[in-house]
């Protein structure tokens, strides 16, 4: 099922959550909102499941307006941070919740109910502890309980509000790539909500990337890493230099360089070499971390291979040029 | 991080031995020693000396004294009001106590801290005060009472003025549990039935009701005793009359003033009795209480 939010608009209080925002998400797409605390992302995907209500705007499911209908009947799955399993059930009751609750001419059998629990139950790989309570889980373990207690009233439509968030990293980067598995099987429209620009650009079709309740841009992972629309996503999405070519650049906004896309050379090379003063070289790990100030003083990160930096064999102090290979110019009217 | 790549540098051999304490906060044996023996000192004093006393007291004329003293039929009356006045006040407040924690923890209103305030209203007032407050509303001279004589009601020295005064005394008891266990709680686990489609009531029985089921049966108990045991505000508003407003409270406050030392007692170790029990049954679901909320 699509999903659409019209010009969406919420406040708490004083402090504005939302501001006119508009989202589309089609048929079977999995989608990121990507986005630092406070911008307002877990607050949309909170609307669209009907939580909450917004000020202003409409939530359209197919086409069809859903605003005022109440989260018990939009068919939503919503999956929670912190899981908010029932925490006097144990995991068969829990996946089971939303098909006992159903009106008694709904309601599928005791037999039906069951057979149904134990298919969402090895979905989730969970099949043998059907007789644990939540207490007796790990995170890891909750959360699948979780997305089994939410697909067992087949959804329409599948939130995650940070999904991840209180997991460590190595059972995120599991259960994320067990994640995408699932929805290629389910192919069940789906939505989360993340902060780690990591989980959004490697698990979505689609990246919102939301900053101070307004969507900045909305590409494909490609797209928002490579074609920042703004300031704000370059700058979220990965490390960033920024530094001046000219000392009457100073004036402008300056140059946006990912760490990688700084080239070093002991010469100047062509055009836009900065000269620059090696200040630190970090060796330990995959690649090289150089840090620089340029003629200007900018200070500039620059990652290079182990290799390049056996060629160079940078040490502190060392007098250098500095060029951006793939850099960005952002006008000044737009401000952080 | 780098605590654990430096804790391979060095050895156990490094490390000092640990100090002969148990923690670094324990105070020496002396100290400890002698302030548990306070403890059990006051608490010997001022808590098991009575309750031995009672009892003592009031099997001293025999046991015939005893079982005359708690069958008598005023006694038996004032047993039969004390039951009454439980099973109607208990209910109410927790009811009552269910649906303000529920209000309070769940929602933000305005208003919300003054019900906070207001609930407490029965605790802070002295039992005394709260007993006239209610022969100022409803007795003959009262705001209320020519209107309730004209209409042949009658509160005051009567039974319904010992309901309305004990449910006032003890209608904190169960909300004051629950606020903070239902707000520790939170609403997804609420949120969480909704979405899944279930209506207000499934969410109250099959999800709110069954996480705060011990903290409600805590609440519950410490009511009771309460409100069995009321002697202030009940007094203001019995009228103590014999067989008809007196509670079991009462009826040993009249006959230790009659001199019947013996008889009083009996029936105070029946209230001692019910202390016992609200300790045991209290300590009980504080045992379990503490084992649910570990378990998370």
């Amino acid at each position: 099922m699509s999903i659409e939010a019209r010009s969406i608009t919420k406040s708490f209080g004083t402090f504005t959550a939302l501001r006119a925002v508009n989202l589309e998400v089609k048929e079977g797409e999995l989608v990121a909102l990507l986005g630092p605390s406070g911008s307002g992302k877990t607050t949309l995907l909170r609307i669209v499941a009907g939580l909450e209500f917004a000020d202003a705007g409409n939530v359209l499911f197919d086409g069809e307006d859903a605003t005022e209908r109440s989260a018990r009947d939009r068919r939503v799955g919503f999956v929670f941070q912190h899981y908010a399993l029932f925490r006097h059930m144990n995991v068969f009751e829990n996946v089971a919740f939303g098909l006992r609750v159903r009106p008694r001419r709904e309601r599928p059998s005791t037999r039906e109910i069951r057979e149904r629990v134990h298919e969402l139950l090895r979905l989730v790989q969970l099949d043998g502890m059907s007789e644990r309570l939540p207490s007796q889980l790990s995170g890891g373990q909750r959360q699948r309980v979780a997305l089994a207690r939410a697909l067992a009233v087949r959804p329409r439509v599948l939130l995650l509000d940070e999904p991840f968030g209180a997991l460590d990293s190595r059972v995120r980067k599991n259960l994320r790539r067990w994640l995408r598995q699932l929805h290629d099987e389910l192919h069940i429209t789906s939505v989360f909500v993340t902060h780690d620009q990591e989980e959004a650009l490697e698990l979505a079709d689609r990246v919102v990337v939301m900053n101070q309740g307004r969507i900045e841009q909305v590409g494909t992972p490609e797209q928002v890493y490579h074609e920042p629309a703004t300031r704000f996503v370059y700058e979220f999405l990965g490390d960033v230099n920024i530094f001046h070519e000219r000392a009457e650049d100073s004036r402008h906004g300056g140059i946006y360089v990912r760490p990688h896309a700084v080239e070093i050379t002991r010469r100047p090379i062509g055009d836009g070499a900065v000269s620059a003063r090696v200040q630190r070289v970090h060796v330990a790990g995959p690649t090289v971390k150089v840090e620089l100030v340029t003629e200007f003083g900018d200070l500039v990160q620059a990652e290079i291979s182990q290799e390049q930096q056996r060629r160079l064999a940078l040490t502190r102090e060392d007098a250098v040029y500095v060029r951006p290979n793939e850099s960005r110019v952002f006008s000044e009217d737009y401000s952080i | 991080m780098t605590s654990a790549s430096a804790g391979r540098d060095w050895t156990l051999a490094d490390v000092p031995p640990p100090p002969r304490t148990a923690s670094a906060v324990a105070d020496p044996p002396w100290v400890r020693g002698l302030l548990i023996g306070v403890a059990l000192l006051f608490l010997g004093l001022f808590l098991l000396l009575p309750l031995v006393t009672v009892f003592g007291q009031a099997f001293s004329k025999g046991i015939g004294v005893y079982l005359d003293a708690i069958t008598d039929p005023m006694a038996l009356a004032a047993m039969r009001l004390t039951l009454l006045v439980a099973a109607i006040s208990v209910p109410v407040n927790a009811v009552f106590g269910v649906a303000a924690a529920w209000a309070i923890a769940k929602f933000e209103f305005r208003g919300k801290s003054l019900l906070i305030t207001a609930i407490d209203l029965p605790f802070a007032v002295s039992p005394v005060v709260s007993g006239l407050i209610f022969v100022l509303l409803f007795g003959a001279q009262g705001l209320l009472g020519p209107w309730l004589t004209l209409h042949g009601v009658k509160i005051i020295f009567a039974i319904p003025g010992i309901v309305i005064a004990t449910t006032f005394i003890t209608f904190p008891f169960v909300a004051h549990e629950l606020i903070p266990l239902m707000q520790e709680q939170g609403t997804e686990e609420e949120e969480a039935a909704v979405s899944l489609g279930a209506s207000g009531f499934q969410i109250f029985r099959r999800v709110t009701l069954p996480n705060i089921s011990l903290g409600l049966l805590y609440g519950i108990v410490l009511l009771n005793a309460r409100a069995m045991g009321e002697f202030g505000a009940v007094s203001v508003v019995s009228g103590h009359i014999r067989g008809q407003t007196n509670t079991m409270p009462l009826h040993v406050e009249i006959l230790y003033n009659e001199y019947q030392g013996a008889a009083a007692f009996a029936v105070a170790s029946l209230l001692a009795l019910l202390a016992v029990v609200t300790l045991v049954v209290k300590r009980v679901l504080e045992w379990r209480m503490g084992r649910a909320s570990r378990a998370l």
